[in-house]
């Protein structure tokens, strides 16, 4: 029964379902999972716009949710609120703005953001209160997961977990070499 | 030192669970058992693969399996870094004498007075379905754990 299988590889495809910055047809998809909470997630968050800038159409980028809400109690509630902003085609925004005011994660503070980007703020406290997308942050949790992500951030790059260290310099490296 | 391969007995052990509790490998009988033997408590990644573990716990126990960390720390260290961490699955202390089960799994790095970051999965019968030793800098995840659990489901019963 031994079974040798590569641990460390992304099981979900990136496709619709996700959220993304770049083109489809773009030679690099780099996947990050994520907790809003998570301090590294944070300093990860300006090191992947520095990557993206100096990759440029080359990369793709995409963030899923991995809310580790044994050690960030809000973490699970801003993923939750990051979806509820996707859904009004603002993912993008609340993700920035989660990781710039990290230290302020309570619901009044998720709700108050969406007001702050100009979102519909009575749907998203409807949104939370429902555990509307709840199932959608199960479902990223789970693939990363099913893919082996070993903490958080995690990326990976064209599907293969990235267990180098995530400096601009390393990424940017890693994309570049991927890319040709 | 290599680890124990799949198809091995899994070598029975008593170890502290907390100052004043044991554990015994043979009381989980008839359930799968994952034990996560890793190098020390507090260093950053050791805590990133046992927090993982205790988010993913729920997931573990849909296969009705136990999960057991080991490590050479002794038991009031192990009980701190439960509490820091809310860790809800016990840490074993193989503390005295040091790395004597880890030894006994080929999994204790001499010289280094640690535990390799290895993961065995022990089905109900009490033998090892799957091993993984990782590079120790590594955290393995959890996705090879699942798979050998899945592999257990579907796996044909008897010999």
């Amino acid at each position: 029964m031994s079974q040798r299988q590569e641990t460390g590889t992304l099981v979900l495809s990136v496709g619709d379902r996700d959220h993304a910055q770049g083109s489809a047809d773009a030679p690099v998809t780099l996947v990050e999972y994520g907790d809003f909470e998570c301090p590294y997630c944070r300093q990860a968050y300006p090191i992947v716009k520095e990557v993206q800038g100096r990759a440029g159409p080359r990369l793709r980028f995409v963030f899923r949710n991995f809310p580790l809400t044994e050690i960030h109690p809000h973490a699970q509630h801003a993923a939750e609120a990051a979806e509820a902003a996707g859904a009004q085609g603002a993912f993008w925004q609340m993700h920035g703005r989660l990781f710039e005011r990290q230290f302020a994660l309570e619901d009044d503070n998720l709700i108050q953001y969406a007001r702050d980007l100009g979102l519909d703020a009575d749907r998203m406290a409807g949104e939370l209160a429902a555990r509307t997308h709840k199932a959608r942050v199960r479902d990223d949790f789970m693939s990363g997961v099913r893919s082996g992500v070993n903490g958080t951030p995690t990326f990976f790059i064209n599907g293969a977990r990235h267990d180098q260290r995530w400096d601009v310099d390393t990424l940017t490296k890693r994309v570049e070499s991927s890319s040709s | 030192m290599t680890a124990l391969r799949p198809g091995t007995a899994a070598p029975d052990f008593t170890l502290p669970s907390a100052p004043d509790r044991t554990v015994s490998l043979r009381t989980f009988r008839g359930r799968p058992v994952i034990l996560a033997f890793y190098p020390a408590d507090w260093s950053p990644v050791c805590g990133d693969q046992m927090a993982l573990y205790n988010e993913i716990l729920p997931e573990f126990q849909r296969y009705g399996a136990e999960l057991l960390g080991v490590s050479v720390d002794g038991a009031w260290c192990h009980r701190a870094f439960t509490e820091n961490r809310k860790l809800h699955f016990p840490l074993l202390a193989d503390f005295e004498p040091k790395g004597a089960v880890a030894r006994t799994y080929g999994v204790y790095r001499n010289g280094e007075g640690i535990t390799e970051r290895a993961l065995f999965v022990i089905d109900g019968d009490g033998t090892i379905r799957w091993s993984y030793v990782s590079p120790i800098d590594v955290n393995p995840g959890a996705d090879g754990i699942l798979r050998a659990l899945d592999a257990l489901h579907t796996a044909p019963v008897g010999p």
